[in-house]
Protein backbone atom coordinates (compact mmCIF):
# COMPACT_ATOMS: atom_id res chain seq x y z
CA UNK A 1 0.00 0.00 0.00
CA UNK A 2 1.13 3.54 -0.68
CA UNK A 3 1.60 5.68 2.41
CA UNK A 4 1.34 8.90 0.43
CA UNK A 5 -0.08 9.38 -3.03
CA UNK A 6 0.03 12.88 -4.54
CA UNK A 7 -1.49 13.25 -8.00
CA UNK A 8 -1.40 16.29 -10.28
CA UNK A 9 -1.30 18.83 -7.45
CA UNK A 10 -0.87 22.47 -8.38
CA UNK A 11 -1.10 25.44 -6.04
CA UNK A 12 -0.65 29.16 -6.26
CA UNK A 13 -0.72 32.14 -3.91
CA UNK A 14 -2.75 34.74 -5.74
CA UNK A 15 -1.34 34.83 -9.23
CA UNK A 16 2.01 33.33 -8.19
CA UNK A 17 2.22 29.60 -8.97
CA UNK A 18 4.06 27.69 -6.26
CA UNK A 19 3.48 24.07 -7.25
CA UNK A 20 2.98 22.84 -10.81
CA UNK A 21 1.35 19.50 -11.47
CA UNK A 22 3.26 17.56 -8.81
CA UNK A 23 2.69 13.80 -8.68
CA UNK A 24 4.59 11.41 -6.44
CA UNK A 25 4.08 8.18 -4.53
CA UNK A 26 5.75 7.11 -1.29
CA UNK A 27 5.38 3.37 -0.62
CA UNK A 28 4.73 2.20 2.94
CA UNK A 29 7.82 1.73 5.08
CA UNK A 30 10.13 3.81 2.91
CA UNK A 31 12.30 6.77 3.82
CA UNK A 32 11.56 9.32 1.11
CA UNK A 33 13.36 12.62 0.67
CA UNK A 34 11.88 15.72 -0.94
CA UNK A 35 14.93 17.62 -2.07
CA UNK A 36 14.98 21.17 -3.32
CA UNK A 37 16.40 24.61 -2.73
CA UNK A 38 14.67 27.23 -0.60
CA UNK A 39 11.57 28.51 -2.35
CA UNK A 40 11.09 25.31 -4.38
CA UNK A 41 7.66 24.71 -2.82
CA UNK A 42 8.55 22.02 -0.27
CA UNK A 43 6.78 23.68 2.66
CA UNK A 44 3.72 24.42 0.52
CA UNK A 45 3.53 20.76 -0.50
CA UNK A 46 3.80 19.73 3.18
CA UNK A 47 1.09 22.24 4.07
CA UNK A 48 -1.21 20.73 1.45
CA UNK A 49 -0.56 17.19 2.68
CA UNK A 50 -1.16 18.20 6.31
CA UNK A 51 -4.32 20.10 5.25
CA UNK A 52 -3.19 23.53 6.31
CA UNK A 53 -4.15 24.49 2.76
CA UNK A 54 -6.52 22.82 0.36
CA UNK A 55 -5.07 21.57 -2.89
CA UNK A 56 -7.03 23.44 -5.55
CA UNK A 57 -6.27 20.84 -8.18
CA UNK A 58 -5.31 17.18 -8.01
CA UNK A 59 -5.64 14.81 -5.07
CA UNK A 60 -3.65 13.74 -2.01
CA UNK A 61 -4.27 10.46 -0.19
CA UNK A 62 -2.64 9.13 2.96
CA UNK A 63 -2.94 5.34 3.31
CA UNK A 64 -5.89 5.52 0.93
CA UNK A 65 -7.66 8.35 2.79
CA UNK A 66 -8.28 11.47 0.74
CA UNK A 67 -6.95 14.43 2.73
CA UNK A 68 -9.83 16.63 1.62
CA UNK A 69 -12.71 14.18 1.95
CA UNK A 70 -11.49 12.13 4.93
CA UNK A 71 -9.24 14.58 6.79
CA UNK A 72 -9.74 12.95 10.21
CA UNK A 73 -8.45 9.54 9.07
CA UNK A 74 -5.66 11.05 6.98
CA UNK A 75 -4.45 13.39 9.75
CA UNK A 76 -4.67 10.69 12.42
CA UNK A 77 -2.30 8.55 10.34
CA UNK A 78 0.39 11.21 10.08
CA UNK A 79 2.81 12.81 12.49
CA UNK A 80 3.95 16.23 11.37
CA UNK A 81 7.08 18.15 12.22
CA UNK A 82 7.14 21.65 10.80
CA UNK A 83 10.15 23.67 9.81
CA UNK A 84 9.38 26.30 12.45
CA UNK A 85 9.31 25.39 16.13
CA UNK A 86 5.74 24.61 17.16
CA UNK A 87 6.34 23.89 20.84
CA UNK A 88 4.74 26.20 23.37
CA UNK A 89 7.67 27.89 25.09
CA UNK A 90 5.66 28.67 28.24
CA UNK A 91 4.80 25.03 28.84
CA UNK A 92 7.02 22.20 30.04
CA UNK A 93 8.02 19.32 27.79
CA UNK A 94 5.44 16.96 29.25
CA UNK A 95 2.70 19.63 29.10
CA UNK A 96 3.43 20.15 25.40
CA UNK A 97 3.18 16.43 24.75
CA UNK A 98 -0.03 16.12 26.77
CA UNK A 99 -1.56 18.98 24.77
CA UNK A 100 -0.74 17.23 21.50
CA UNK A 101 -2.07 13.93 22.85
CA UNK A 102 -5.33 15.62 23.85
CA UNK A 103 -5.73 17.03 20.33
CA UNK A 104 -5.49 13.45 19.10
CA UNK A 105 -8.06 12.19 21.60
CA UNK A 106 -5.69 10.28 23.88
CA UNK A 107 -6.58 9.99 27.57
CA UNK A 108 -4.32 11.73 30.08
CA UNK A 109 -3.06 8.40 31.43
CA UNK A 110 -2.29 7.00 27.98
CA UNK A 111 -0.64 10.29 26.99
CA UNK A 112 1.62 10.13 30.06
CA UNK A 113 2.56 6.51 29.34
CA UNK A 114 3.37 7.11 25.67
CA UNK A 115 5.15 10.38 26.39
CA UNK A 116 7.43 8.59 28.86
CA UNK A 117 8.34 5.98 26.25
CA UNK A 118 8.91 8.48 23.44
CA UNK A 119 10.94 10.92 25.51
CA UNK A 120 13.09 8.01 26.65
CA UNK A 121 13.61 6.83 23.06
CA UNK A 122 14.59 10.31 21.91
CA UNK A 123 16.93 10.78 24.86
CA UNK A 124 15.13 13.76 26.40
CA UNK A 125 13.33 12.09 29.31
CA UNK A 126 15.46 14.05 31.77
CA UNK A 127 13.93 17.29 30.47
CA UNK A 128 10.36 16.14 31.06
CA UNK A 129 9.45 18.86 33.55
CA UNK A 130 11.59 21.66 32.12
CA UNK A 131 10.08 24.64 30.33
CA UNK A 132 10.69 24.37 26.59
CA UNK A 133 12.08 27.91 26.63
CA UNK A 134 15.16 26.58 28.45
CA UNK A 135 15.98 23.80 25.96
CA UNK A 136 18.57 23.95 23.18
CA UNK A 137 17.54 23.81 19.51
CA UNK A 138 18.51 20.14 19.22
CA UNK A 139 16.62 19.20 22.39
CA UNK A 140 13.53 21.04 21.16
CA UNK A 141 13.68 19.13 17.88
CA UNK A 142 13.88 15.82 19.74
CA UNK A 143 10.89 16.79 21.85
CA UNK A 144 9.00 17.67 18.67
CA UNK A 145 9.84 14.29 17.16
CA UNK A 146 8.68 12.57 20.36
CA UNK A 147 5.48 14.58 20.12
CA UNK A 148 4.95 13.70 16.45
CA UNK A 149 5.21 10.01 17.35
CA UNK A 150 2.87 10.21 20.34
CA UNK A 151 -0.36 9.22 18.61
CA UNK A 152 1.32 6.28 16.82
CA UNK A 153 1.23 7.65 13.27
CA UNK A 154 2.26 5.50 10.30
CA UNK A 155 3.56 8.36 8.16
CA UNK A 156 5.97 11.00 9.42
CA UNK A 157 6.06 14.31 7.55
CA UNK A 158 9.22 16.16 8.48
CA UNK A 159 9.67 19.57 6.87
CA UNK A 160 13.35 20.55 7.01
CA UNK A 161 13.68 19.26 10.58
CA UNK A 162 17.41 19.94 10.81
CA UNK A 163 17.32 23.61 9.85
CA UNK A 164 19.23 25.75 12.33
CA UNK A 165 20.93 22.82 14.07
CA UNK A 166 24.66 22.30 14.37
CA UNK A 167 26.15 19.36 12.37
CA UNK A 168 26.30 17.02 15.38
CA UNK A 169 22.67 17.63 16.39
CA UNK A 170 21.64 17.36 12.72
CA UNK A 171 23.29 13.95 12.27
CA UNK A 172 21.92 12.84 15.61
CA UNK A 173 18.32 13.68 14.66
CA UNK A 174 18.69 12.02 11.26
CA UNK A 175 20.08 8.84 12.79
CA UNK A 176 17.27 8.71 15.33
CA UNK A 177 14.58 9.07 12.67
CA UNK A 178 16.20 6.48 10.37
CA UNK A 179 16.38 4.04 13.28
CA UNK A 180 12.71 4.63 14.07
CA UNK A 181 11.79 4.11 10.45
CA UNK A 182 13.70 0.81 10.39
CA UNK A 183 12.59 -0.52 13.79
CA UNK A 184 8.90 0.48 13.67
CA UNK A 185 8.30 0.20 9.92
CA UNK A 186 7.28 3.85 9.72
CA UNK A 187 7.13 5.76 6.46
CA UNK A 188 9.07 9.01 6.49
CA UNK A 189 8.66 11.90 4.06
CA UNK A 190 11.59 14.17 4.81
CA UNK A 191 12.21 17.48 3.09
CA UNK A 192 15.62 19.08 2.93
CA UNK A 193 17.95 21.13 0.79
CA UNK A 194 21.01 19.37 2.22
CA UNK A 195 22.51 16.63 0.06
CA UNK A 196 24.35 14.94 2.90
CA UNK A 197 21.04 13.92 4.48
CA UNK A 198 20.37 11.49 1.62
CA UNK A 199 21.18 7.77 1.85
CA UNK A 200 21.62 5.51 -1.22
CA UNK A 201 18.47 3.49 -0.55
CA UNK A 202 16.20 6.50 0.00
CA UNK A 203 13.43 7.33 -2.41
CA UNK A 204 14.28 10.78 -3.79
CA UNK A 205 12.04 13.47 -5.27
CA UNK A 206 13.70 16.62 -6.55
CA UNK A 207 11.54 19.74 -6.57
CA UNK A 208 12.61 22.88 -8.43
CA UNK A 209 10.51 26.01 -8.88
CA UNK A 210 7.40 24.11 -7.91
CA UNK A 211 7.86 21.25 -10.36
CA UNK A 212 9.09 17.72 -9.76
CA UNK A 213 12.14 17.47 -12.01
CA UNK A 214 13.54 14.08 -11.03
CA UNK A 215 12.64 11.07 -8.89
CA UNK A 216 13.88 7.58 -8.17
CA UNK A 217 16.02 5.54 -5.81
CA UNK A 218 18.92 7.42 -4.28
CA UNK A 219 21.45 5.15 -5.93
CA UNK A 220 19.70 4.96 -9.31
CA UNK A 221 18.52 8.47 -9.85
CA UNK A 222 21.88 9.53 -11.22
CA UNK A 223 21.93 12.22 -8.64
CA UNK A 224 24.87 14.57 -8.62
CA UNK A 225 25.20 17.28 -5.99
CA UNK A 226 25.51 20.00 -8.65
CA UNK A 227 22.02 19.19 -9.91
CA UNK A 228 20.36 21.16 -7.14
CA UNK A 229 21.53 24.65 -6.30
CA UNK B 1 -15.75 9.88 19.28
CA UNK B 2 -17.27 12.22 21.89
CA UNK B 3 -14.45 11.20 24.25
CA UNK B 4 -11.96 12.52 21.68
CA UNK B 5 -13.80 15.84 21.57
CA UNK B 6 -13.99 16.20 25.34
CA UNK B 7 -10.31 15.24 25.76
CA UNK B 8 -9.30 17.74 23.11
CA UNK B 9 -11.33 20.46 24.81
CA UNK B 10 -9.85 19.57 28.21
CA UNK B 11 -6.36 19.75 26.68
CA UNK B 12 -7.00 23.13 25.08
CA UNK B 13 -8.53 24.47 28.31
CA UNK B 14 -5.57 23.23 30.35
CA UNK B 15 -3.12 24.87 27.95
CA UNK B 16 -4.97 28.19 28.04
CA UNK B 17 -5.11 28.06 31.84
CA UNK B 18 -1.41 27.29 32.18
CA UNK B 19 -0.47 30.07 29.78
CA UNK B 20 -2.69 32.54 31.63
CA UNK B 21 -1.20 31.64 35.01
CA UNK B 22 2.39 31.68 33.74
CA UNK B 23 2.04 35.02 31.95
CA UNK B 24 1.69 36.91 35.22
CA UNK B 25 1.99 40.34 33.63
CA UNK B 26 -1.01 39.59 31.43
CA UNK B 27 -2.99 38.30 34.40
CA UNK B 28 -2.14 41.33 36.51
CA UNK B 29 -2.87 43.88 33.78
CA UNK B 30 -6.23 42.20 33.08
CA UNK B 31 -7.20 42.99 36.68
CA UNK B 32 -5.44 46.30 37.17
CA UNK B 33 -6.75 47.96 33.96
CA UNK B 34 -10.44 48.07 35.01
CA UNK B 35 -9.50 48.96 38.59
CA UNK B 36 -7.60 52.00 37.32
CA UNK B 37 -10.69 53.05 35.37
CA UNK B 38 -12.86 52.51 38.42
CA UNK B 39 -10.56 54.26 40.87
CA UNK B 40 -9.45 57.22 38.75
CA UNK B 41 -11.69 57.73 35.73
CA UNK B 42 -14.93 57.03 37.59
CA UNK B 43 -13.87 59.18 40.57
CA UNK B 44 -13.49 62.18 38.29
CA UNK B 45 -16.72 61.62 36.43
CA UNK B 46 -18.94 60.92 39.40
CA UNK B 47 -18.82 64.61 40.31
CA UNK B 48 -19.95 65.82 36.90
CA UNK B 49 -22.13 63.01 35.68
CA UNK B 50 -25.44 62.43 37.41
CA UNK B 51 -27.31 59.31 36.40
CA UNK B 52 -31.07 59.21 36.62
CA UNK B 53 -32.80 55.86 37.17
CA UNK B 54 -32.34 53.84 33.99
CA UNK B 55 -33.19 50.13 33.70
CA UNK B 56 -32.05 47.87 35.25
CA UNK B 57 -31.39 50.37 38.06
CA UNK B 58 -34.44 51.41 40.09
CA UNK B 59 -32.90 54.37 41.93
CA UNK B 60 -30.31 57.05 41.33
CA UNK B 61 -26.89 55.43 41.17
CA UNK B 62 -23.31 56.52 41.47
CA UNK B 63 -21.22 56.54 38.32
CA UNK B 64 -19.08 53.69 39.72
CA UNK B 65 -22.15 51.50 39.83
CA UNK B 66 -22.95 52.32 36.22
CA UNK B 67 -19.46 51.76 34.91
CA UNK B 68 -18.70 48.36 36.52
CA UNK B 69 -20.60 46.20 33.96
CA UNK B 70 -18.99 48.25 31.19
CA UNK B 71 -15.56 47.59 32.65
CA UNK B 72 -16.36 43.87 32.90
CA UNK B 73 -17.23 44.08 29.19
CA UNK B 74 -13.95 45.91 28.59
CA UNK B 75 -12.07 43.08 30.32
CA UNK B 76 -13.73 40.57 28.00
CA UNK B 77 -13.09 42.75 24.95
CA UNK B 78 -9.42 43.26 25.75
CA UNK B 79 -8.99 39.61 26.65
CA UNK B 80 -10.64 38.61 23.36
CA UNK B 81 -8.23 40.87 21.49
CA UNK B 82 -5.27 39.61 23.53
CA UNK B 83 -6.35 36.11 22.70
CA UNK B 84 -6.54 36.98 19.02
CA UNK B 85 -3.09 38.54 19.30
CA UNK B 86 -1.83 35.26 20.70
CA UNK B 87 -3.51 33.48 17.76
CA UNK B 88 -1.54 35.67 15.35
CA UNK B 89 1.59 35.05 17.42
CA UNK B 90 0.91 31.29 17.41
CA UNK B 91 0.41 31.42 13.68
CA UNK B 92 3.64 33.32 13.11
CA UNK B 93 5.52 31.11 15.54
CA UNK B 94 4.02 27.98 14.05
CA UNK B 95 2.18 26.50 17.04
CA UNK B 96 -1.16 27.26 15.38
CA UNK B 97 -0.25 24.64 12.78
CA UNK B 98 -0.24 22.01 15.49
CA UNK B 99 -3.81 22.85 16.43
CA UNK B 100 -5.01 22.95 12.83
CA UNK B 101 -3.44 19.61 11.87
CA UNK B 102 -5.31 17.78 14.60
CA UNK B 103 -7.78 15.24 13.13
CA UNK B 104 -10.74 17.05 14.72
CA UNK B 105 -12.84 19.45 12.62
CA UNK B 106 -11.51 22.98 12.39
CA UNK B 107 -14.78 24.58 13.55
CA UNK B 108 -14.55 22.50 16.73
CA UNK B 109 -10.90 23.39 17.35
CA UNK B 110 -11.58 27.11 16.91
CA UNK B 111 -14.71 26.97 19.08
CA UNK B 112 -12.86 25.03 21.79
CA UNK B 113 -10.02 27.55 21.73
CA UNK B 114 -12.55 30.35 21.99
CA UNK B 115 -14.53 28.85 24.87
CA UNK B 116 -11.35 27.90 26.76
CA UNK B 117 -10.10 31.45 26.38
CA UNK B 118 -13.34 32.82 27.87
CA UNK B 119 -13.38 30.35 30.76
CA UNK B 120 -9.86 31.22 31.90
CA UNK B 121 -10.64 34.94 32.18
CA UNK B 122 -13.84 34.50 34.20
CA UNK B 123 -12.07 34.19 37.60
CA UNK B 124 -10.35 37.52 36.88
CA UNK B 125 -13.69 39.18 36.09
CA UNK B 126 -15.12 37.85 39.36
CA UNK B 127 -12.07 39.18 41.21
CA UNK B 128 -12.87 42.56 39.69
CA UNK B 129 -16.51 42.32 40.82
CA UNK B 130 -15.22 41.48 44.29
CA UNK B 131 -12.83 44.45 44.27
CA UNK B 132 -15.64 46.73 43.06
CA UNK B 133 -17.45 46.10 46.35
CA UNK B 134 -14.85 48.36 47.96
CA UNK B 135 -16.33 51.16 45.83
CA UNK B 136 -19.78 50.23 47.14
CA UNK B 137 -20.81 48.56 43.89
CA UNK B 138 -22.85 45.79 45.46
CA UNK B 139 -25.32 44.07 43.19
CA UNK B 140 -27.55 41.33 44.65
CA UNK B 141 -25.58 38.22 45.60
CA UNK B 142 -27.63 36.11 43.19
CA UNK B 143 -26.64 38.58 40.47
CA UNK B 144 -23.12 37.15 40.58
CA UNK B 145 -24.59 33.77 39.62
CA UNK B 146 -27.01 35.16 37.06
CA UNK B 147 -24.26 37.11 35.32
CA UNK B 148 -22.19 33.98 34.61
CA UNK B 149 -24.02 32.91 31.41
CA UNK B 150 -24.06 36.54 30.28
CA UNK B 151 -20.29 36.78 30.77
CA UNK B 152 -19.72 33.52 28.87
CA UNK B 153 -21.96 34.61 26.00
CA UNK B 154 -20.50 38.12 25.83
CA UNK B 155 -16.96 36.75 26.16
CA UNK B 156 -17.54 34.21 23.40
CA UNK B 157 -18.91 36.89 21.07
CA UNK B 158 -16.03 39.29 21.71
CA UNK B 159 -13.57 36.40 21.45
CA UNK B 160 -15.13 35.34 18.12
CA UNK B 161 -14.74 38.94 16.98
CA UNK B 162 -11.05 38.74 17.94
CA UNK B 163 -10.72 35.38 16.22
CA UNK B 164 -12.15 36.83 13.03
CA UNK B 165 -9.82 39.84 13.27
CA UNK B 166 -6.85 37.49 13.80
CA UNK B 167 -7.72 35.64 10.59
CA UNK B 168 -7.42 38.96 8.72
CA UNK B 169 -4.14 40.14 10.23
CA UNK B 170 -1.17 39.12 8.20
CA UNK B 171 1.60 40.10 10.59
CA UNK B 172 2.00 40.61 14.32
CA UNK B 173 3.19 44.17 13.70
CA UNK B 174 -0.23 45.11 12.34
CA UNK B 175 -1.86 44.51 15.69
CA UNK B 176 -1.22 48.03 17.02
CA UNK B 177 -3.39 49.30 14.17
CA UNK B 178 -6.15 46.97 15.24
CA UNK B 179 -5.95 48.33 18.78
CA UNK B 180 -6.33 51.90 17.53
CA UNK B 181 -8.87 51.42 14.80
CA UNK B 182 -10.99 48.56 16.15
CA UNK B 183 -10.87 48.15 19.91
CA UNK B 184 -10.98 51.78 21.01
CA UNK B 185 -13.87 52.80 18.71
CA UNK B 186 -15.78 49.67 19.72
CA UNK B 187 -15.25 50.46 23.39
CA UNK B 188 -15.85 54.22 23.37
CA UNK B 189 -18.82 54.19 20.98
CA UNK B 190 -20.81 51.99 23.32
CA UNK B 191 -22.86 52.16 26.48
CA UNK B 192 -19.93 50.93 28.58
CA UNK B 193 -19.04 54.40 29.88
CA UNK B 194 -22.20 56.45 29.31
CA UNK B 195 -25.85 55.54 29.02
CA UNK B 196 -27.50 55.89 25.64
CA UNK B 197 -29.49 58.98 26.63
CA UNK B 198 -26.27 60.75 27.60
CA UNK B 199 -24.76 59.94 24.22
CA UNK B 200 -27.98 61.17 22.58
CA UNK B 201 -27.48 64.51 24.36
CA UNK B 202 -24.00 64.76 22.91
CA UNK B 203 -24.57 63.47 19.39
CA UNK B 204 -27.49 61.77 17.72
CA UNK B 205 -25.17 59.90 15.35
CA UNK B 206 -22.95 58.67 18.15
CA UNK B 207 -26.04 57.39 19.98
CA UNK B 208 -27.15 55.55 16.84
CA UNK B 209 -23.73 53.93 16.47
CA UNK B 210 -23.69 52.95 20.14
CA UNK B 211 -27.20 51.50 19.87
CA UNK B 212 -26.11 49.35 16.94
CA UNK B 213 -22.75 48.37 18.45
CA UNK B 214 -22.85 44.69 19.53
CA UNK B 215 -20.43 45.56 22.34
CA UNK B 216 -23.12 47.85 23.84
CA UNK B 217 -25.49 44.90 23.87
CA UNK B 218 -22.85 42.67 25.44
CA UNK B 219 -22.43 45.27 28.21
CA UNK B 220 -26.20 45.66 28.69
CA UNK B 221 -26.61 41.87 28.85
CA UNK B 222 -24.05 41.80 31.67
CA UNK B 223 -25.57 44.86 33.38
CA UNK B 224 -29.10 43.47 33.38
CA UNK B 225 -28.00 39.97 34.47
CA UNK B 226 -25.97 41.41 37.33
CA UNK B 227 -29.17 43.00 38.64
CA UNK B 228 -31.25 39.87 38.02
CA UNK B 229 -32.94 41.18 34.88
CA UNK B 230 -32.95 39.75 31.38
CA UNK B 231 -32.53 41.97 28.34
CA UNK B 232 -33.99 39.95 25.46
CA UNK B 233 -32.94 42.41 22.75
CA UNK B 234 -29.31 42.46 23.91
CA UNK B 235 -29.29 38.69 24.20
CA UNK B 236 -30.58 38.33 20.63
CA UNK B 237 -28.07 40.83 19.25
CA UNK B 238 -25.16 39.18 21.09
CA UNK B 239 -26.22 35.71 19.90
CA UNK B 240 -26.55 36.97 16.34
CA UNK B 241 -23.15 38.66 16.49
CA UNK B 242 -21.62 35.46 17.88
CA UNK B 243 -23.02 33.46 14.94
CA UNK B 244 -21.76 36.00 12.39
CA UNK B 245 -18.27 36.44 13.88
CA UNK B 246 -17.79 32.71 14.44
CA UNK B 247 -18.86 31.87 10.90
CA UNK B 248 -16.50 34.55 9.56
CA UNK B 249 -13.65 33.21 11.72
CA UNK B 250 -14.22 29.62 10.57
CA UNK B 251 -14.20 30.81 6.95
CA UNK B 252 -11.09 32.89 7.72
CA UNK B 253 -9.27 29.80 8.97
CA UNK B 254 -10.67 27.46 6.33
CA UNK B 255 -7.79 25.92 4.36
CA UNK B 256 -9.59 26.33 1.05
CA UNK B 257 -11.80 29.37 1.23
CA UNK B 258 -10.36 31.72 3.77
CA UNK B 259 -7.63 34.23 4.19
CA UNK B 260 -5.51 31.48 5.79
CA UNK B 261 -5.65 29.52 2.55
CA UNK B 262 -4.32 32.43 0.55
CA UNK B 263 -1.37 33.02 2.83
CA UNK B 264 2.14 32.13 1.88
CA UNK B 265 3.76 29.23 3.65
Amino acid sequence: MNALDIRNVSHSFGSVPVLRDVSLVVPEGRFAVLLGPNGAGKTTLFSLVSRLYHARTGSITVFGHDVRRQPAQALAAMGVLFQANTLDLDLTVIENLRYHAALHGLSRREAGRRAGIMLERLGVAAHRTRLVRGLSGGERRRVEIARALLHAPRLLLFDEPTVGLDPVARQDILTHVRDLCASDGLTVFWSTHLLDEIAPDDRIFVLEKGALVRSGEGADVGFVPEAVP
Amino acid sequence: MSAAYSRAFAGILRREGLRMVRQRGRLLSALVRPLVWLAIFAAGFRAVLGLSPTPPYQTYILYETYIVPGLAGMMLLFHGMQSSLSMVYDREMGSMRLLLTSPLPRWFLLSARLLASVLVVLPVVYLFFLAARFWNVRPPVLGYVAVLPALILAGATLGAFGLFISSLIRQLENFAGVMNFVIFPVFFASTALYPLWRLEDASHWLALVAAANPFSHAVELIRFALYLRFDALSCAVVLGALAVFMAAAVIGYDPGRGFWGRREA
